[in-house]
């Protein structure tokens, strides 16, 4: 085995502490105790995961809507995540963003926006920043398959390979623009055909499967530090939740009208269960290791909902504190 | 209090405030169409590329959204940047990143990250430019939260206010006029800040105050001219900032003139003359002894034919006449 059990363990905390995040998040959503859109990252975990590895924590990463995978996995804090999304003073956006607008600029996690392919071009400016600074530092644009119909992913993909910066292209496949099947957005299967025509180094992966996000993603942080990006990498990966919400479906107003043989198929593909099986069946870990591990993550993720809970909302007298900085 | 001042041009002074602060700050960009050529920013960039270079002064593709979107995450991640629109009606493209993203960055993210960067945008008027070569959308930017919106009138401000925007740690749409470029004036030779926030009384009068910013500034002062010959006695404000506004000097100057016309490069309906006017109608009612009067573009798309122009632009004429018509003259 080439990677060290310390590392597999890291992966699979990191990919499970997001699973149990996001399924912590259905019942409060359920109930109402979060009011605010809340898009869930169940089933796409190996992707934040494996790109977040990958990376130093200098380096910067860029989210979307769907972002507390990302968020996670650079660093990010349960704490202030989940009071985040109650709306809390202590949450990481002092309760002003809400679940769709999560960072930690000291982790590197410059800031999550649900406008669809709105910080794409952030993070190209966030790599031109390093460029220009000397930095190596390497610039992540996570987005989903339906960014691939904005104009300013092009444009992006553009000036990033005319300047080569140092700039990977996450792109998120998980076959659905909200409710819309990605191949009734666009002709052409495959997304990462997109970087080619731009001469951009372009992949495809598995993004189920965290090993694999891991090395093509690490051999796209070399090329970047080589002077020769930008990077497109295109992970293949499907939402095991609905849109947005608990589940479409749970919340009683079926808007997730993807078919259920196709979720069926994609949850065997679960790329927690697909590790897990990976890990006992080469006999890295014993089954109570990976029990003990889930444990401790759900006493976390306990805490984390307790902390948020006893939290203060924001002051109402404070509602215009932030709008310039002073 | 300044060492040496001289005379220069409006677009010069913009140029060496852009030459000093990118002196000053080694990672501060400036990138946008045509900064390397007089046809887009007229003389305002000349030099820039040779002394500073590729890196920092990036001539740039026709992407105004995603170009915009690199100057705003090159300010998230720490160096400062200038991103200018040869023509403000292309800017629209760049609604996005400039509104969405970083107008509403620090406020969205609770005060833990920040967006110090200029938008600059010129407004190109007239010569039969016609409906998408001139417009004047300051009324856009201004409506929006977490944007400042200068608006200099003359080359000390220009150079100044420029310098102030470069400084500042929140967005500012950085707004000038073609029109402006070749008009001279005093610029103190080193750097130097005008507040943004700040007006300037040009001149003091006691029958009607006229507030004005931009371009207009100067037909203000025409039109000034002419009243003072009739016995009218204007006083004249340049805003010089349009967000935030300096409604104290305003209300100040009304109180004691009671009158008030307000004179905006854009068009009338839900304009910046709209905002002032509402500002004093709330505030200061009571100092009012006639109705406000707006000197703005007619609602009208810019037409092409110079026979049109003629009445599209307001002119001097139009600010004297609003004038005598309030003092019942």
């Amino acid at each position: 085995m080439k990677y060290s059990k310390l590392f597999l363990k890291q992966l699979y905390r990191t990919m499970l502490r997001i699973r149990l995040c996001e399924e912590s998040l259905v019942e409060p959503i359920i109930k109402g105790e979060m009011k605010g859109p809340v898009h869930l990252y169940t089933g796409e975990e190996a992707i934040a995961t494996g790109v977040c590895a990958a990376l130093s924590r200098k380096d910067y990463v860029f989210g979307t809507h769907r972002s507390h995978g990302h968020y996670l996995a650079k660093g990010g804090t349960l704490q202030k995540l989940i009071a985040e999304i109650y709306g809390k003073e202590t949450g990481c956006s002092k309760g002003r963003g809400g679940s769709m607008h999560i960072i930690d600029p000291e982790k590197g996690m410059l800031g999550a926006a649900p406008i669809v392919a709105g910080t794409i071009s952030l993070a190209v400016g966030a790599a031109l920043a390093s460029k220009i600074k000397g930095e190596q530092r390497v610039s992540v644009s996570f987005f989903g398959d339906g960014a691939t119909g904005e104009g300013v992913l092009y444009e992006s993909l553009n000036f990033a390979a005319l300047k080569k910066l140092p700039v990977i292209f996450a792109c998120e496949n998980n076959l659905y623009s909200t409710h819309l099947p990605i191949r009734e957005c666009r002709p052409g299967k495959h997304i990462f055909g997109i970087g080619i025509p731009f001469g951009i180094m372009s992949f495809q992966v598995d993004g189920n499967d965290v090993l694999k996000v891991y090395e093509t993603t690490k051999k796209a942080v070399e090329i970047c530090k080589k002077n020769r990006g930008p990077v497109f990498i295109e992970f293949m990966t499907y939402r095991l939740r609905g849109h947005v919400g608990a589940d479409d479906n749970v919340q009683g107003t079926h808007t997730d009208i993807r078919p259920k043989e196709e979720i069926a198929r994609w949850r065997k593909k679960d790329p927690i269960m697909k590790f897990e099986r990976f890990l006992l069946k080469k006999k890295i870990f014993k089954k109570e290791e990976l029990e003990r591990i889930k444990k401790k993550l759900k006493d976390e993720l306990q805490d984390a909902h307790i902390f948020a809970k006893n939290s203060p909302y924001p002051n109402p007298e404070e509602l215009k504190k932030y709008v310039f900085k002073k | 209090m300044f060492l040496k001042s001289r005379k220069l041009q409006y677009s010069l002074a913009i140029n060496e405030a852009l030459d000093q602060m990118m002196s000053a700050d080694k990672f501060l960009i400036l990138l946008g169409q045509g900064v390397r050529s007089p046809w887009y920013v007229g003389n305002t960039t000349q030099g820039l590329f040779k002394k500073f270079g590729s890196r920092r002064v990036i001539d740039t593709p026709v992407s105004e959204n995603a170009i915009t979107g690199v100057a705003v995450g090159a300010a998230i991640a720490g160096i400062r940047s200038i991103v200018v629109h040869p023509r403000m009606d292309f800017m629209l493209y760049a609604a996005d990143p400039i509104i969405n993203q970083a107008a509403n960055w620090h406020y969205m993210f609770g005060g833990a990250s920040s967006v110090p960067m200029v938008i600059w945008a010129i407004i190109n008027r007239g010569r039969e430019q016609a409906a998408q070569h001139s417009q004047a959308l300051q009324a856009i930017f201004t409506h929006i939260p977490g944007l400042k919106v200068v608006a200099p009138s003359n080359p000390y401000d220009a150079k100044g206010l420029f310098i102030s925007a470069i400084k500042e740690d929140n967005p500012v749409l950085y707004l000038d006029n073609r029109w402006l470029y070749e008009i001279e004036g005093d610029v103190p030779e080193e750097i130097y800040a005008v507040p943004i926030g700040k007006g300037k009384t040009i001149r003091k009068g006691k029958d009607v105050t006229i507030a004005a910013s931009s371009y207009m500034v100067w037909e203000a002062k025409k039109a000034v001219n002419e009243l003072v010959k009739e016995g009218i006695n204007p006083e004249l404000i340049d805003l010089r900032s349009l967000k935030p506004l300096d409604s104290e000097l305003l209300f100040l100057s009304v109180k004691k003139t009671g009158r008030l016309v307000v004179v905006d490069e854009g068009w009338q309906t839900c304009g910046v003359a709209a905002e002032i006017s509402a500002l004093v109608g709330e505030n200061i009612f009571a100092s009012l002894q006639a109705p406000i009067r707006r000197i703005t573009l007619p609602d009208s798309p810019a037409p092409a034919s110079s026979a049109l122009e003629g009445v599209y632009y307001p002119k001097a004429k139009d600010i004297c006449e609003a004038v005598r018509k309030i003092l019942k003259i």
